[in-house]
């Protein structure tokens, strides 16, 4: 690679319709390879020191002892060895056993959140993409969830759920009458499915924007051969539109299961600042037992491990479908 | 058989009725749970406190506007909604510019550390927002305690942590806009004499401006609706919405007519704002995502 920051075509095209004044182009040379990096600079900067400074600061931190006490100068508090380390990953010690429960939770909650997110996405993007009435409103609609703030929608589902003045039990004791009594939702072992619930809610219009978007891409002359050779709806669906959407899916599978399984504002609406055991997910977890209990280092320990699994599963998961991909290409 | 409009992108063979009725099934059970909460919030936040307090009424009985003038007495509501406006207002402004300029460098020049750059800003979006809230919170802190600079507390230290937020996409879609805008007009234009940032303001920028405004519609709604930080870096006096709307719940009552009615204004500027611009959203999406 060359260290020219030639602009990448057209250039040679610029120089033949140019044909003059080789000193300046000699003198502007310099300034053509220092111009992309002055124009990265802002975002460089900022990337740094929100983002990979505090990174490198909470490996750190995962490592010492602090408590409020060092909270003025961080730099001064203890070191701790990997004490942070092995009281986290101790699943006999309270501590480590509550890690563990809200690390098995948050995975079964992804899977589940993921999957009903990317079916629903799926099966509104491919239903729609042949034109009817009403698309363009049902589209509108269907984005509202994810247009209205976490807050104001997360808040309003928590009222739904409530014992007593809810909108679910009032359908599901009152109206229905399938409970005795009517049960609650934002405690206990029925959080996991509210939380879901709202979770689902609130994330599957991305799936639906990103697979309709995916869904353009499709060239309109395939359906018009497969039909040709007398393949129906259901079997173009199957047979042309799925397959073509696998590109599509690998990013979206993955970005889907890193904003659910990092997601912390729907739970904190949902229930406040401490999670029922059925629905502790790992960032509330994690930022609970750093702010309650004034300890940053076995909360950054705790990020790092997270951060590390994400790593992990990041790379066999882009390892595996790319993997995938080219096999069923050859 | 010749298709029925110009925009079907599927299916010239007539879909048969099992299609038809499963379609029809579902995108009217997918609206009804889309619209529930949304039906929720507008029928509750015009009933009296006494009905939201007591069983759910799906048609309210009583119907007030109350709330809607009680809203702004309970919390100060007017502040927070000013320091909502202005913190990201100015995280959009400064987020939107700061991309535009890394995309045009990504978009049109070849230079050493282009791939590792885009991959390392793209993989910020990875991170559980956790593992840098502790150390952000540790660095501003200490910022203030060396230099004065008060970033903890502060709207400016929220504005610097939520344009970091949407930088990463947001140059990743501006990429994809650019680098559909043609070449030749901006070899044109520096033909024409145009230095390289004339280039941009004066070619790129005009040509890509649905990409822009959904860029920037996206950056808005990222730090219009983000709660964790706003938890942790606001004090009393620069609170966002994302965290006065917890206001509403005393140690006695629960205002369930007001939350109601405060979330659906807080929720008119973003919503209305993206339901305008979602065309714009999409195009975007399909020039920078979907390649």
């Amino acid at each position: 690679m060359t260290l020219t920051a030639a602009p990448d075509t057209g250039e040679r095209k610029a120089r033949k319709s140019s044909p003059g004044a080789p000193r300046t182009r000699r003198s502007g040379r310099l300034r053509r390879i220092s111009l992309p990096y002055l124009l990265l600079l802002p975002a460089l900067l900022l990337e740094l020191l929100v983002h990979l400074v505090p990174m490198v600061i909470g490996i750190a931190v995962s490592f010492k002892e602090l408590t409020q006490f060092y909270i003025r100068d961080w730099t001064t508090a203890p070191w701790a060895g990997l004490d942070n380390y092995s009281l986290a990953v101790d699943f006999d010690a309270p501590v480590g056993e509550a890690l563990l429960n809200s690390f098995i939770t948050t995975c079964l909650f992804t899977v589940l959140s993921v999957g009903l997110c990317w079916l629903l996405g799926a099966a509104a993007a491919i239903f729609m993409q042949e034109s009817f009435r009403g698309r363009g409103f049902l589209r509108t609609l269907f984005l509202v969830p994810y247009a209205l703030p976490v807050y104001a929608a997360v808040i309003t589902w928590a009222f739904m759920f409530q014992r007593d003045n809810g909108l679910i039990n009032h359908v599901v004791h009152d109206q229905l009458g399938l409970t005795d009594s009517p049960p609650f939702w934002l405690i206990g072992d029925n959080s996991f499915v509210a939380l879901l619930v709202v979770s689902v809610w609130k994330g599957w219009p991305f799936a639906f924007l990103i697979i309709m978007a995916g869904l353009q891409n499709i060239p309109r002359e395939i359906y018009e051969a497969a039909a040709l050779d007398g393949a129906g709806v259901w079997q173009q669906v199957r047979r042309i539109t799925l397959p073509s959407l696998r590109p599509v899916n690998q990013v979206l599978v993955l970005v889907l299961f890193l904003w659910t399984f990092n997601d912390f504002n729907t739970p904190f609406v949902l229930f406040g600042e401490a999670a029922p055991e059925a629905a502790d997910l790992i960032s509330l977890h994690i930022y609970q037992s750093s702010f309650q209990t004034w300890n940053f280092g076995t909360g950054s320990a705790m990020s790092v491990l997270l951060l590390l699994f994400l790593l992990v599963v990041t790379g066999v998961y882009l390892l595996l479908t790319s993997r995938g991909r080219k096999a069923s290409d050859a | 058989m010749p298709s029925q409009s110009r925009r079907q992108a599927r299916s010239p063979m007539a879909a048969p009725q099992s299609f038809l009725w499963s379609r029809r099934i579902f995108l009217t059970l997918l609206a009804g749970f889309v619209l529930l909460p949304v039906y929720v919030m507008i029928s509750s936040s015009l009933k009296p406190l006494e009905d939201v307090s007591g069983k759910f009424q799906w048609i309210p009985t009583g119907l007030t506007v109350r709330p809607y003038f009680d809203i702004w007495e309970t919390v100060p509501l007017a502040d927070y909604f000013m320091n909502s406006l202005i913190v990201a207002g100015a995280a959009t402004v400064c987020s939107v510019t700061i991309a535009v300029f890394a995309a045009y460098a990504v978009s049109r020049y070849t230079f050493r550390g282009k791939r590792v750059f885009t991959v390392t800003v793209l993989s910020t979006q990875m991170f559980p927002g956790i593992l840098f809230l502790l150390p952000l919170f540790l660095i501003y802190v200490n910022i203030g305690n060396v230099t004065g600079i008060a970033l903890f507390g502060s709207r400016a230290g929220l504005i610097l942590t939520y344009l970091t937020f949407s930088l990463p996409f947001s140059i990743w879609m501006l990429i994809g806009y650019f680098d559909s805008v043609p070449r030749d007009l901006d070899e044109a234009a520096k033909v024409d004499g145009c230095g390289p940032l004339g280039a941009l303001f004066r070619v790129i920028v005009p040509a890509a401006v649905p990409g822009i405004v959904a860029v920037a519609v996206y950056a808005f709604m990222t730090a219009w609706g983000e709660v964790l930080f706003a938890s942790v870096m606001t004090n009393d006096t620069t609170r966002t919405l994302a965290v006065g709307l917890q206001g509403y719940s005393t140690q006695n009552d629960v205002y369930w007519n007001q939350i109601m009615a405060a979330s659906l204004v807080v929720s008119l500027p973003v919503v209305a704002g993206f339901l305008l611009l979602q065309r714009y959203l999409v195009t975007g999406l399909t020039a920078g995502a979907v390649k």
